[in-house]
C-alpha cells in the first residue's frame, strides 16, 4: 500500500525522538530502546493517518490539526502542580487509590498508593523499569500493537512513564484505583502508558481522568494495555473532560482470557478533537464484555469512538451501548465494528448508538460494520439520531414544567441510560456532576 | 356569566401540516364546581379541543376565543395554562424514559406553588404527599419511582393521570377519555378518584364515549360533539340517550342543520 505523507509534520518527531534518544534514556534496558526504536520507525512509515478515500478507520475524523500542530513532545514536571488545582478531578474517597501523572510524569506527591494485597503492584511505570523490568519486558506493548496505528505507535516511541498495576492470580485490588493525567502545557504532546496485568480471577476498578490545567491547545496522545486473566473481572472506567482546544487520541487495547468479565463505561466531555479507539479481543471462552458510553459535544467540539471487538472464541459476549449529545456546530463519530471469527460459534453480539440533536447544525456519524466468519452466532446493531421527543416536552410542559426546564429534564433523561447505570458510586456522582456543567451550555429554548 | 370559569366563544381549529379543520365554531361556558361530560364519535374532535385548551403546539387556533377565569387562555404558554390552574389527562400519556414521577411533577408542582407565591416543598415532603395520593387510585407504590408510564399498561396510565391531577390541584381538569380500555375494576377506581377530587370551586371536563364512568361522576350537563361542533346539550339523560341510541341520529340532524 502507498502511504502518502507529508514528511514535515511528522519529522518534529523523528527530530524529538533523536535527542530523546541521545538525552534521555541512557539507563534503559536495551529492550525497551529497541522497542522504541522499533515503534518511531514504524511511525515514520505509517506517518499520520488521513482521511483519503477508502480509509474507513479515519473517513469521518480528520486529524490535520493534530498533525499541523507544532507540537513539543512533553516530560512533564510535576513539580509545578499542587493538590489543590486537581480537586475537582479527583474521584472516590481516601480509601482510593490513586496515581497522578502531569504531563505524562508520574508525581509521587499528588499520588496515593493504597493498602495492596500481598503480590499486588501499583506504581508508575518509571519505577517499574527499575524494580520489575522483566514484567514491563514480558507485557509492554504485548497487546496494544502499533504495527498499523500511527499514534500508537508515535506512544511508543516515547513510552517513559505511566502507570503500571499488577494482580497476581486470585488476589484482588481492593479499592478502586484512580489514574489521573493532567495536561499543563500548551503546545505540547504527552504520551502517557498504563498497562494493566490482571491475574485468574481476579478483580480490579480502575477508573481513567483525563483533564486539562490549561486552556490551550495540547496534545495527550495515550495508550493503555489490559490483559485480563482467566475468570477476572475488570471494571474500567474512562472519563475524558480536556479544555476545549485540546487534542485526543487514547487507545484502550482489552485481552481477555476464558470466562473473563470487562465492564467499561467512557464519558467524553472535554477536547476540540477527539479520537478513542477502544479495541476488546474476546480471546477466551466465554469471554464477556459491557461497553458503555456517552459523549458530549457542543461548539466545534469533534468526538470519535472507534470500537472494535473480536469474538475470537465460543460463547463470548459483547454488549455496546453508546450514546451521544450534540449541541452547536459539533460532530460525534461513532465507529462500532464486531468480528466473528470462525469458530466462534454462539457468538452473542449487540451494539447501539443512540444520538440526541440539540441544534440543526451538529452532525452525528454512526457506523456499524460487522464481520460475521460464523454461522451459529447471534448479531445485532441498532443506531438512531434525533431530538428532544416534542410529545414528552409537551406533557411535561402541561404539568407546569417550564419549557426550558423541561428540555432539560429530557437531555439528562436521555444520558441517564448510561449514567445511571454506573454501579460504583462514586463514579457516577463525578459522571453526574461533569454531565450538570456541560449541560449548562446546552441551547434549550 | 361574571362567574364563568371557562368560556369557549366560537372556537376553530386545525391541525396538521395539512391544516385540516376539526373544531369549527365550537362554544362552551363552564363555571366552577360544574362537571361537564363530553361525549362524540371518533374523529369529532374531542381530543382536539382538550389539546387545543392545554396549548399543544401541533394545534393552530384558526378563529374564536377561549377565556380563563376572564384570562386569553390562547395566548399562554403550556406550563403557564398549568400554573394558572388547568390540567390535562392525557387519553393517550406518552412514556418519558428516563424521568421518574416523582421528579418531573415536583418540578411542575413546585413551579406551580411558586406562581401563585408559595415556598417550594421538598422531596421529602413531595414523595410522602405523592405515597399517600397513590392510594386514592389504588396505584402501586413502586409505579411512583419508575420512568413515567414506560411500561405502564393502559390502566396504571390513566390511574397515573389522575394522580397526578390529585396533587396538582387544578381549578380546571379536562380529562380525555379516562375510562377507555380499562376494565370494570379499574373505572371504578378511576372513576371514584375523580370523584373524590370533584369540589366545589373545580370544574372538570370529562371527555369519555361511555355512559358507566358517568354513574360514579355524575355530570351536571352531557354535550354531543359532532364534526367539530357541539350539536346537542342536556342533562345526564342525554348520555343515556347516547349510550342507546349511538351517534348516527345526531350526525343526520347536523347535516340537516346545515343544509337547510
Ligand atoms: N396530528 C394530526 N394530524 C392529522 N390529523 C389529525 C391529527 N390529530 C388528529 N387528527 C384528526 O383530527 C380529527 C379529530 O381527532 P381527535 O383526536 O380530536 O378526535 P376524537 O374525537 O378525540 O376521537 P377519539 O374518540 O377517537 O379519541 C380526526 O379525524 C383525526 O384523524
Ligand atoms: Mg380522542
Amino acid at each position: 500500500m502507498v502511504r502518502q505523507r507529508t514528511p514535515t509534520q511528522e519529522e518534529r518527531y523523528l527530530t524529538a525522538f533523536e535527542s530523546f534518544a541521545s538525552n534521555g534514556w541512557i539507563s534503559d534496558p536495551s529492550w525497551l530502546k529497541d522497542l522504541r526504536t522499533s515503534a518511531i520507525e514504524r511511525f515514520r512509515e505509517l506517518g499520520f493517518p488521513t482521511a483519503r478515500r477508502g480509509n474507513e478507520e479515519w473517513k469521518y475524523t480528520d486529524i490535520a490539526p493534530i498533525a499541523r500542530t507544532q507540537l513539543e513532545v512533553e516530560v512533564g514536571d510535576e513539580s509545578k502542580i499542587g493538590v489543590a488545582s486537581i480537586e475537582k478531578f479527583l474521584v472516590g474517597d481516601d480509601n482510593w487509590g490513586r496515581l497522578v501523572f502531569i504531563d505524562g510524569a508520574y508525581s509521587r506527591e499528588l499520588s496515593r498508593t493504597p493498602p495492596l494485597s500481598r503480590g499486588v503492584s501499583v506504581t508508575s511505570l518509571a519505577e517499574a523499569s527499575a524494580t520489575m523490568p522483566d514484567v514491563l519486558e514480558k507485557h509492554l506493548s504485548r497487546y496494544a500493537r502499533y504495527d498499523e496505528a500511527a499514534f500508537t505507535a508515535l506512544n511508543t516511541a516515547f513510552i517513559e512513564d505511566g502507570a503500571l498495576v499488577q494482580v497476581p492470580d486470585g488476589a484482588v485490588l481492593e479499592q478502586p484505583l484512580q489514574l489521573l493525567f493532567v495536561s499543563t502545557t500548551p503546545e505540547a504532546m504527552s504520551a502517557p502508558r498504563t498497562l494493566v496485568i490482571v491475574g485468574r480471577d481476579s478483580k480490579v476498578t480502575i477508573v481513567e481522568t483525563y483533564v486539562g490545567l490549561t486552556g490551550g491547545r495540547y496534545f495527550a496522545n495515550v495508550v493503555s494495555e489490559i490483559a485480563i486473566g482467566v475468570g477476572a473481572v475488570v471494571n474500567h472506567y474512562r472519563v475524558q473532560q480536556h479544555s476545549k482546544e485540546a487534542f485526543h487520541v487514547g487507545t484502550t487495547q482489552i485481552l481477555q482470557d476464558r470466562d473473563s468479565t470487562f465492564n467499561s463505561v467512557v464519558m467524553d466531555a472535554g477536547g476540540a478533537l477527539v479520537r478513542n479507539n477502544l479495541n476488546v479481543d474476546l480471546a477466551g471462552e466465554n469471554a464477556s464484555c459491557t461497553l458503555d458510553g456517552l459523549y458530549m459535544v457542543n461548539g466545534t467540539q469533534h468526538v470519535d469512538n472507534q470500537v472494535m471487538i473480536d469474538h475470537q472464541q465460543p460463547y463470548t459476549t459483547s454488549r455496546q451501548n453508546y450514546k451521544g449529545i450534540l449541541d452547536g456546530k459539533s460532530q460525534a463519530v461513532f465507529h462500532g465494528s464486531i468480528t466473528v471469527r470462525e469458530g466462534a460459534r454462539k457468538a452473542d453480539a449487540r451494539q447501539n448508538d443512540k444520538n440526541l440533536l440539540l441544534s440543526n447544525e451538529c452532525e452525528a456519524d454512526t457506523k456499524p460494520a460487522l464481520w460475521i466468519y460464523c454461522d451459529d452466532v447471534k448479531c445485532g446493531h441498532g443506531a438512531a439520531s434525533g431530538q428532544i421527543d416534542e410529545r414528552a416536552l409537551f406533557y411535561l410542559q402541561s404539568r407546569g414544567v417550564d419549557q426550558e426546564a423541561a428540555r432539560r429534564l429530557l437531555v439528562r433523561a436521555f444520558a441517564s441510560e448510561i449514567i445511571d447505570s454506573v454501579k460504583q458510586e462514586a463514579v457516577r456522582a463525578h459522571m453526574e456532576t461533569i454531565f450538570d456543567e456541560h449541560a449548562q451550555e446546552y441551547r434549550l429554548t | 356569566m361574571a362567574n364563568a370559569m371557562l368560556e369557549i366563544r366560537n372556537l376553530d381549529a386545525s391541525v396538521g401540516v395539512a391544516d385540516v379543520e376539526i373544531l369549527k365554531g365550537l362554544n362552551m361556558t363552564v363555571r366552577r364546581g360544574e362537571v361537564h361530560a363530553i361525549m362524540g364519535p371518533n374523529g369529532s374532535g374531542k381530543s382536539t379541543l382538550a389539546y387545543v385548551l392545554a396549548g399543544h403546539p401541533g394545534y393552530v387556533v384558526t378563529g374564536g376565543e377561549v377565556l380563563f377565569e376572564g384570562q386569553n387562555l390562547l395566548a399562554m404558554e403550556p406550563e403557564d395554562r398549568a400554573r394558572a390552574g388547568l390540567f390535562l389527562s392525557f387519553q393517550h400519556p406518552v412514556e418519558v424514559p428516563g424521568v421518574r414521577l416523582s421528579e418531573f411533577l415536583r418540578a411542575g408542582y413546585n413551579s406551580i406553588r411558586k406562581s401563585r407565591g408559595e415556598e417550594e416543598m421538598s422531596a421529602r415532603l413531595f414523595n410522602q404527599m405523592l405515597r399517600e395520593k397513590a392510594q386514592l387510585v389504588e396505584m402501586e407504590p413502586s409505579l411512583i419511582q419508575r420512568s413515567v408510564n414506560e411500561g405502564f399498561s393502559g390502566g396504571e396510565r390513566k390511574r397515573n393521570e389522575v394522580l397526578q391531577m390529585a396533587i396538582l390541584e387544578p381549578k380546571l381538569a379536562v380529562l380525555d377519555e379516562p375510562d377507555s380500555g380499562l376494565d370494570v375494576d379499574a373505572v371504578r377506581i378511576v372513576a371514584n378518584g375523580i370523584e373524590r377530587l370533584r369540589r366545589s370551586d373545580r370544574a372538570i371536563i370529562l371527555i369519555t364515549h361511555y355512559q358507566r364512568i358517568l354513574d360514579y361522576v355524575v355530570p351536571d350537563y352531557v354535550h354531543v360533539i359532532v364534526d367539530g361542533r357541539i350539536v346537542k346539550s342536556g342533562d345526564k339523560d342525554l348520555a343515556l340517550e347516547v349510550e342507546s341510541v349511538g351517534y348516527d341520529k345526531y350526525e343526520e340532524e347536523l347535516e340537516k342543520s346545515l343544509s337547510g
